[in-house]
């Protein structure tokens, strides 16, 4: 039995607002094993960034427990890397030195590290050029070297993909899935996009607004790689849609990707 | 998958081809420079042809010719180089020392807010007093020698570098805060690789607009009283009627004031290599 790398149990989130206060977070209980990938989706305000704030340790305003590796969270540290929706690169470090970041290049480990990492996400001939140079897909490769280079026990990503384009999308759900089988880091992956959460997730995890709350949290036996056009994930992806439409029309991004 | 691995060859090779480009952009460059001298050369022949046609009262306008001759009169004389390194040596720590105080109190309120509504109202009401306004009372504290001088300097010099420091760190992108919390940046390499290199943009234009100040105020303190520099140089010949050593000086003051904008725009364009911004081109 693998241990419970993150416990969440009866979480609340408020925000206060000059018009009275928003419940943000209703009862949210998820437990993550070891090594899992979990993908959560759901529609635009129900508190799925907010989720994922308050476990990276970004936002310590809560109410209930949260814990990562046993321990109550009191602010980000090292095992819970993060990744955000843009790459948020330093404009004035190169690649290297910016998946590097406060770490010294001058240490053989790190830059034996940083080169093993830009290999991995195949960035190699880019070392020493600056962010400007880049694409958007790039960048944000660039973003996950950089979280990855602090070996996280947990990578937090919240709608990593969702700025690129089709093409460059499912290339880095692949990139993703590599790094994942070869490192087996656990992954708490926020997306508003279907077919991703499908094809990403072992378990996933559909949330609904007004107020957040984890509406059910669906199974996803496939082996990987998973086949987008397979039967069997077409299945799936309509009984994740249907979680939606009990509640409220199509709210979630199933647009028709490759 | 194909589309982007395609894309990155693609750009892989736009890298090299970049490298091969830059003999081309030699021809560029000259083409711009000769551009812009047209203005600058046409009106000097005006002057000049219209001067020896006896057009120009010569205690008013002396020919361009006329100013060649005194300027190297002057040269050879070692006058010039003698007044020119006094007013430079003036600048330079007027600058320094206006110029650091003004950076270091940039630091300090853009990172305390207590600091900024401690200092920074009176800061701006000192800011708008102009120099000619505070000369006299500076002689009077402080004497008709050089630390008179180099304090107005100073007082000059240390605004813009205030100001755009200031400025500079309170438009930091707060989403590379987070950034930096995730990865657990202490708070010295927050200050130090993130804060300092993303205000280095406006620190520089501030060194830039500090040294054109600097130069200012060294006129304005070198004619006020002085039996030395180029202010003094301008402001003895005005008393002598000899109007050529008048133009000498204040192109000197053009020129030196130029060379050390472009120093300060070389070090900007190295250091600031990694900045994305638009640079005038591509607007019809």
């Amino acid at each position: 039995m693998a241990a419970e790398m993150l416990v969440v149990h009866e979480l609340n989130k408020t925000f206060a607002t000059p018009s009275g206060d928003v419940i943000a977070l209703n009862r949210i209980g998820l437990q993550v094993k070891q090594g899992e990938f979990i993908t959560i989706i759901g529609p635009s305000g129900c508190g799925k960034s907010t989720l994922l704030k308050i476990v990276a340790g970004l936002d310590t305003k809560y109410e209930g427990t949260v814990l990562v590796n046993g321990k109550p969270i009191d602010g980000p540290s090292i095992e819970k890397g993060f990744i955000f929706q843009e790459p948020r690169l330093f404009p004035w470090l190169t690649v290297e030195k910016n998946i590097a970041a406060n770490l010294s290049l001058r240490k053989p480990e790190v830059r034996k590290r940083v080169d093993e990492l830009i290999a991995l996400v195949r960035l190699q001939g880019f070392e020493r050029s600056y962010p400007r140079e880049l694409s958007g897909g790039m960048a944000q490769r660039v973003a996950i070297a950089r979280a990855l280079l602090r070996s996280p026990d947990i990578l937090l990503l919240d709608e990593p993909f969702g700025a690129l384009d089709a093409f460059t999308r499912s290339h880095m759900q692949e990139v993703l899935l590599d790094i994942w089988q070869s490192n087996k880091t656990t992954m708490l992956f926020v997306t508003h996009d279907l077919d991703e959460a499908v094809f990403l997730g072992e378990r996933v995890v559909i949330m609904n607004p007004r107020p957040g709350h984890i509406r059910s949290i669906l199974p996803i036996d496939l082996p990987y790689p998973r086949k987008r056009a397979g039967h069997a994930f077409q299945e799936l992806r309509h009984k994740v849609l249907n979680e939606f439409e009990k509640v409220e029309g199509p709210a979630v991004d199933e647009g028709a990707h490759i | 998958m194909i589309g982007s691995g395609g894309a990155e060859s693609a750009l892989r090779k736009a890298v090299k081809a970049k490298k091969k480009r830059t003999r081309s952009r030699f021809s560029i460059q000259t083409v711009n420079l000769l551009l812009s001298l047209l203005l600058p050369l046409g009106l000097l022949a005006v002057w000049q042809i219209a001067g020896m046609m006896g057009r120009l009262n010569p205690t008013l306008l002396p020919t361009p010719g006329l100013i060649v001759e005194e300027f190297v009169a002057l040269t050879m004389s070692g006058e010039l180089f003698y007044h020119l390194s006094v007013s430079s040596w003036r600048a330079l720590l007027g600058f320094l020392l206006g110029g650091g105080i003004g950076l270091a109190a940039g630091l300090w309120v853009g990172f305390s807010y207590r600091a900024e509504r401690l200092i920074d109202p009176s800061l701006q009401m000192l800011r708008t007093l102009p120099h000619l306004a505070v000369a006299p009372l500076f002689i009077l504290w402080f004497g008709f020698d050089e630390s008179s001088k180099i304090l107005l300097i100073a007082k000059g010099a240390f605004f813009p570098l205030y100001v755009n420091t200031f400025l500079g760190i309170r438009s930091v992108d707060s989403k590379l805060f987070d950034v930096a919390r995730v990865l657990q940046f202490s708070r010295w390499q927050m200050i130090t690789k993130l804060v300092l290199p993303a205000s280095l943009p406006n620190v520089l234009l501030g060194v830039r607009l500090s040294i054109g100040v600097a130069w200012l105020g060294l006129v304005v303190a070198e004619m006020m009283g002085s039996s030395s520099g180029i202010g003094f140089l301008i402001n003895d010949a005005r008393y002598l009627m000899i109007t050529s050593v008048v133009f000498v000086g204040i192109i000197i003051f053009a020129v030196v004031g130029k060379l050390t904008d472009s120093l300060v725009k070389l070090l900007e364009k190295r250091l600031l290599r990694w900045q994305d911004s638009y640079k005038g081109e591509g607007v019809s």
